[in-house]
């Protein structure tokens, strides 16, 4: 019989104060095959560990359990404490006494007795445990960024400047993301393409960061370290190489569709960039309005070109990259107000979006940075700004606060009084949410240039003619409040893409009820998902300004390099393994497993009757996470978790029922 | 279509008469024969469930439970009926103890099988605007209206029967019969309901701005669907502008029938509607007795 | 107004104030934050003592005295605007009913005497008549409230038009509305005590 040591831990008063452990002890030293048992204050501190180190050379033990905390908290840390003391990290087992009982129950009698059961348990399991041996898999080392915002950008940036390639698939024809359409940023109002611009240009100009724009992931296969990513390039119709971006063709096109750029504030051509300063400066003709696509005649672009790179005969093509990481930046979108019918943005076009406004007021904007009403074409007297459309409200949109649109409220309307100073400015709010470095301080300058907070939810926009009639209640003094705007703004919140959960899927990480993207750990892990090797960043995680996106895009590629910087990776040993004797090859086990790790293929046996083929299940270690749903699924027994045999999950039943 | 039984509610007896008429008229000359609830009561609409939420639902549950027998639904021009009615029949189908109480005070099974149906939603969706529109022989051109709902069909949205700010199914059935609904805000905003007598001054300024946002939208005229509104409206406009004439949606449809004016009701309204239509010539033959009386 | 009266927090009567009106209504009060988007909508502020949200926040406090004795509940038409918009979800038009079947139950001397009278009238006729008879009603009203003459000349202009009916219907149903209306009348009567 193996010799087991188990060693119980106080965690302080965590346990202690709960567990009788004198009693617990006393009941462990009775258990089969545990030759030692100590108590310790805190077993994870080095003194702990240390102790546990002598135990096993005195006691010359050969399995251990620690009962104290969450694996998930300690795991890791006692393994490597095994390995030091010479042992297999697989020999060791955890009960886990402060999670699972001292923090969930208060009757020191029974506490205990839930206590010995734990311990029992584990030195049941451990008994049957054996050594496992982690193998060694090779590290592409380069990254793919999804999405080409601020956030992939700078993800992209920083790896490449850790000297490892990047790819960089971005959906749009540009780069850019939403920082392109802003205007200026808070909290000090720089111009959004002055400091956007040139990092765009860094990036198509790197020589480590190939860039694919117009371009989708169509599948990602494999697992951290050996990812395979299908690329799909868009058909562009303009030959990349060719194309000198002179521009001569956009001039001419006679289609005339809204631009997307513009959010249908402003129009462009079927050959188009979406704005000027896009990068690559490569036009794109998009097929559904051009008028040779749809109807066989015009090619006046082709003509206008001196550089002979319009391809009408182009095609989508696709390409296989390899990869080592990935890193998810997929950015988000606004909230469409029409949920709102009392806010009328349907049925005025005076009521606009956050976004548009920003269009508005840009000077790369339809208005050339005039701020015009888009239903009249007058500069308005008075504008209204309606905070939270479409977020803390479960009614119409989410429960979450989308962080952005308090600052950028107040951005506008400090832009506002910066170019009208004589309009009047009203932002309707139930909390101004400015915490973050000068921020605050910001927010207090719009008030203190004349804008007009006033805290109720707006209740009704009604348009009247051209104007807009808003009502809504002064909670500050308990009455009612009308007055008549030339332009409504709705600050609508940042949600997650249309396509979002389809990219979750694609990718095979989790996203939240909403459809934002989850990270491992909300505190601990904020950057990595679920699954190994990816990495997230931007507003694609969760609303966020830009210096919180470009942040968490460094944070997420220095992780990502840390990952790439090895030549090969250890992977983990709980991975499923096959008895090939035992396998039937019925497969059952390939339909559950939700990391397609487990593939078929053909053995020879010997028989009596001699030397003949079968087929049997096979396990990819590298893309098998040790979930243990194909050993369920499996009816002949040949499916084994290691770590987790049908032997030792008995021995666990039986500890706890016999 | 005989699925119904027609309940006219109080109002359709006295100050909503023309109501009631035209919704007669209008349903037998579109051939649907809907035979009127036997013993029918007061649906409590809108005292009872003021003063207590449970009567208010007793009330109004005893007419679906007579109906249930018959194995029926409930089929209502009223708005304020087919709210009250809905929220019974909403109460009920939520089951627990309300409903086991309802049953108990009512003495009579009631399972809530028969979803109320408002006039309305019934013409519209039932008949349809477009088989309406064909068998209709005047349209209704040149008639600007503004469609008013009111909040007891737009609200709450447990039982709403269309959107609650911008509503569509009166729209859409007058817009098939010729007419152009003006696009407005005030479609759903509170008239004042039973406030009128109470606090008449708050009513006033409610039914000022609705008339007035109508006119700014270049109405001729409002059309209702509720009595209670109706009344508002047409006895609650500010002297001064010339008043704009309240109708029933189902007096348009009569009229765009072909239904002479005094089977419509149209000569019993305060704010006199005949001059209208007689100008826009969707009216024609002599003048009746109490239009000229009441001239 | 009470503006500046002296409140005292006390979280057990505001926690029964806000069960029992969600045994009432269904909705749960304490889930307001106070924006004001009920009242911002709200047709009647202008007749009302508190606003539809100084209601919430007043059963928030457990004020039952004041909520049960204000304008505002009785003034409220029902009309749910505030119900379909509060972004909490709060069903504002029920509570507003749920107070005032508290009120009635718990006897509380209303502010707003001539609207109960109103409804009170109005039952008194259905519940004799089985149907309403608005004329009755309007009748009624009018000697209650002291304001005879107000109106007169409408209920000329309706008696023309032939949109007042001088004498009551009577359906055979009445008998059972009474029974339902006594049903209630009785509860009225134990509260009032
Ligand atoms: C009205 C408004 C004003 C704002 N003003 C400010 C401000 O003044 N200051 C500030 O700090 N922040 C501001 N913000 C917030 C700012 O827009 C965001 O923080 C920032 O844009 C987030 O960058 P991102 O890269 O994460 O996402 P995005 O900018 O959305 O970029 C995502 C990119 O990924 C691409 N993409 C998406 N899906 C895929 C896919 N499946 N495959 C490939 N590519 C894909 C998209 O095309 C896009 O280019 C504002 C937000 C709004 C709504
Ligand atoms: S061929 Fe298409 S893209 Fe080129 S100019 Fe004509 S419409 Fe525009
Ligand atoms: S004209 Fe030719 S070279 Fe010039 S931008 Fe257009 S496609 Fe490029
Ligand atoms: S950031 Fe401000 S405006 Fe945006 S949801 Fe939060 S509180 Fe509302
Ligand atoms: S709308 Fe809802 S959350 Fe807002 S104040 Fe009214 S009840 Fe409270
Ligand atoms: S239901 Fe009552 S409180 Fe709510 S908006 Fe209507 S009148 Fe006001």
């Amino acid at each position: 019989m193996k010799r087991v040591g188990v060693f119980l831990c106080w965690c302080g008063s965590n346990i202690a104060g709960v567990v009788d452990m004198d009693r617990l002890q006393a009941e462990v030293e009775r258990m089969p095959g545990v030759v030692h048992v100590e108590q310790n204050k805190y077993t994870c501190s080095d003194p702990g560990q240390e102790s546990i180190r002598r135990a096993i050379r005195e006691h010359r033990l050969q399995r251990v359990v620690v009962a104290a905390c969450s694996p998930r908290m300690h795991e890791r840390t006692f393994r490597a404490m095994m390995r030091t003391a010479g042992l297999n990290p697989y020999l060791l087992e955890m009960a886990n006494l402060r999670e699972h009982c001292s923090w969930v129950h208060r009757d020191i009698d029974e506490a205990t007795a839930k206590a010995v059961d734990l311990v029992r348990r584990a030195v049941f399991k451990v008994r049957l445990a054996r050594p496992l041996q982690s193998g060694k898999v090779p590290i592409t080392r380069r990254a793919l960024v999804l999405g080409g915002g601020i956030a992939g950008i700078q993800a992209a940036l920083d790896l490449a400047d850790f000297g490892i390639p990047v790819v960089l698939v971005e959906s749009s024809p540009s780069l850019g993301g939403r920082m392109a359409q802003l205007d200026k940023t808070f909290p000090t109002l720089d111009c959004s393409s002055c400091i956007l611009t040139p990092k765009m240009v860094e990036v198509a100009t790197h020589p480590s960061i190939r860039l694919l724009t117009y371009s989708e992931v169509e599948s990602v296969e494999g697992y951290v370290g050996n990812f395979k990513v299908l690329v799909r390039r868009k058909a562009r119709s303009v030959d990349e190489q060719r194309c000198t971006g002179c521009g001569e063709c956009l001039s001419k096109c006679p289609a005339k569709v809204p631009s997307e750029f513009d959010l249908g504030l402003g129009t462009r051509g079927a050959i188009y960039v979406p704005f000027p300063q896009a990068v690559p400066n490569v036009p794109v003709i998009d097929r559904q309005s051009c008028l040779y696509f749809t109807r066989g005649r015009c090619r006046i672009c082709q003509r206008a070109c001196p550089a002979g790179a319009i391809d009408y005969q182009q095609e989508d093509r696709l390409e296989s990259y390899e990869v080592g990481a990935i890193v998810v930046a997929t950015g988000y979108d606004q909230f469409d107000p029409a949920a709102y019918g009392e806010y009328a943005y349907r049925a005025s076009p005076n009521v606009i979006t956050g976004l548009e406004f920003e269009r508005l007021v840009s000077s790369t904007g339809p208005t050339g940075g005039r701020i015009l009403t888009p239903g009249g074409g007058r500069e308005p007297q008075r504008v209204v700004f309606i905070k939270c459309v479409g977020s803390r409200d479960e009614q119409r949109g989410a429960s979450y606060c989308s962080k952005t649109c308090c600052m950028y409220v107040a951005k506008q309307a400090i832009l506002l009084k910066e170019k009208l100073p004589r309009c009047e400015v009203y932002v309707f709010y139930m909390d101004v949410r400015a915490a973050g470095k000068d921020y605050e301080e910001f927010y207090l300058r719009a008030r203190e240039m004349g804008v007009q907070y006033v805290r109720g939810r707006v209740a009704r926009v009604f348009p009247h003619g051209d104007r807009l009639r808003i009502r809504a209640e002064d909670t500050l003094i308990g009455r009612r409040l009308e007055l008549e705007a030339d332009l409504v703004v709705l600050a609508s919140a940042m949600v997650p893409r249309p396509d979002a959960r389809q990219v979750a899927r694609k990718l095979g990480i989790a996203a939240n009820q909403h459809g934002f993207f989850s990270e491992a750990h909300p505190k601990l892990r904020p950057v990595e998902t679920h699954t190994a090797g990816i990495f997230l960043a931007g507003a694609a995680q969760g609303p966020k300004d830009i210096p919180d996106s470009v942040a968490q895009a460094g944070a997420a590629a220095s992780k990502a390099a840390a990952l790439l910087s090895r030549q090969e990776m250890e992977t983990e040993p709980v991975v499923a393994e096959v008895n090939e004797h035992w396998c039937s090859g019925c497969l059952r086990c390939a339909r559950v497993c939700p990391y397609n790790a487990i593939s078929e293929r053909e053995i020879r046996v010997r028989t009596a009757a001699g030397v003949r083929t079968k087929t049997v299940a096979t396990v990819n270690p590298g893309l098998c996470q040790g979930c243990g749903a194909c050993a369920v699924a499996c009816r002949d027994g040949a499916m084994n978790l290691a770590g987790f045999a049908d032997q030792q999950v008995l021995a666990e039943v039986d500890a706890l029922c016999l | 279509m005989n699925s119904y039984l027609y309940y006219p509610g109080c109002s359709l007896a006295g100050t909503a008469r023309e109501y009631g008429q035209s919704t007669l008229a209008v349903l037998r000359r579109l051939g649907c024969e809907i035979p009127e609830l036997d013993d029918w009561t007061c649906c409590g609409a809108s005292s009872a469930h003021s003063l207590d939420h449970r009567l208010g639902l007793a009330l109004a549950a005893r007419n679906l439970a007579l109906a249930e027998a018959q194995g029926r639904g409930l089929l209502t021009p009223c708005a304020a009926c087919y709210s009250r009615l809905a929220a019974a029949w909403h109460g009920v189908r939520q089951g627990g103890e309300v409903a086991e109480w309802l049953r108990e005070i009512l003495g009579r099974p009631l399972e809530g099988t028969f979803r109320p149906r408002s006039l309305l939603e019934f013409l519209v969706v039932e008949i349809g605007s477009h088989e309406i529109a064909r068998q209709a022989g005047v349209p209704l051109d040149g008639l600007k209206v503004a469609c008013y709902y009111g909040c007891l069909l737009s609200r709450p949205a447990e039982w709403a029967i269309d959107d609650a700010d911008n509503p569509q199914l009166m729209d859409g059935l007058l817009e098939e019969l010729g007419a152009r609904a003006v696009p407005w805000a005030y479609k759903t905003e509170c008239c004042g309901s039973f406030l009128a007598l109470a606090r008449t001054a708050v009513v006033f300024g409610l039914v000022e701005r609705i008339v007035e946002a109508a006119r700014e939208a270049g109405a001729d005229c409002l059309v209702t669907a509720c009595p209670m509104c109706q009344a508002n409206l047409d006895m609650r406009q500010r002297r001064g502008r010339p008043p704009l004439p309240i109708f029933y949606f189902t007096q348009l449809v009569g009229v765009s029938l072909g239904l002479a004016p005094e089977v419509l009701g149209l000569d019993r309204h305060i704010i006199p509607g005949l001059p209208l239509l007689r100008e826009r010539n969707l009216v024609s033959g002599p003048v009746g007795l109490r239009e000229r009386l009441l001239r | 107004m009470v503006g500046s009266r002296l409140m005292r927090p006390d979280l057990q009567k505001s926690e029964r104030l806000r069960q029992r009106i969600q045994e009432l209504a269904g909705t749960d009060v304490g889930r307001c934050y106070q924006c004001g988007k009920c009242t911002g909508g709200c047709p009647l502020v202008e007749a009302m003592d508190f606003t539809p949200r100084q209601i919430m926040r007043l059963v928030n406090w457990g004020a039952e005295d004041e909520v049960l004795r204000c304008q505002t509940i009785w003034v409220c038409a029902t009309c749910f605007t505030c119900t379909v918009r509060c972004p909490r979800q709060i069903k504002v038009a029920e509570v507003m009913e749920a107070l005032r079947s508290l009120a009635r139950r718990e006897g509380v001397r209303s502010p707003a005497r001539d609207i109960l009278r109103f409804h009170r009238l109005f039952l008194a006729i259905v519940g004799r008549f089985g149907r309403l008879h608005e004329l009755s009603l309007v009748m009624g009203y009018k000697v209650f409230t002291g304001r005879l003459f107000q109106d007169l000349g409408l209920g000329l202009q309706m008696f023309l038009r032939g949109k007042l009916s001088p004498v009551p219907e009577r359906p055979g149903g009445a008998r059972q509305l009474a029974r339902i209306v006594s049903w209630w009348a009785e509860r009225e009567r134990k509260g009032g005590r």
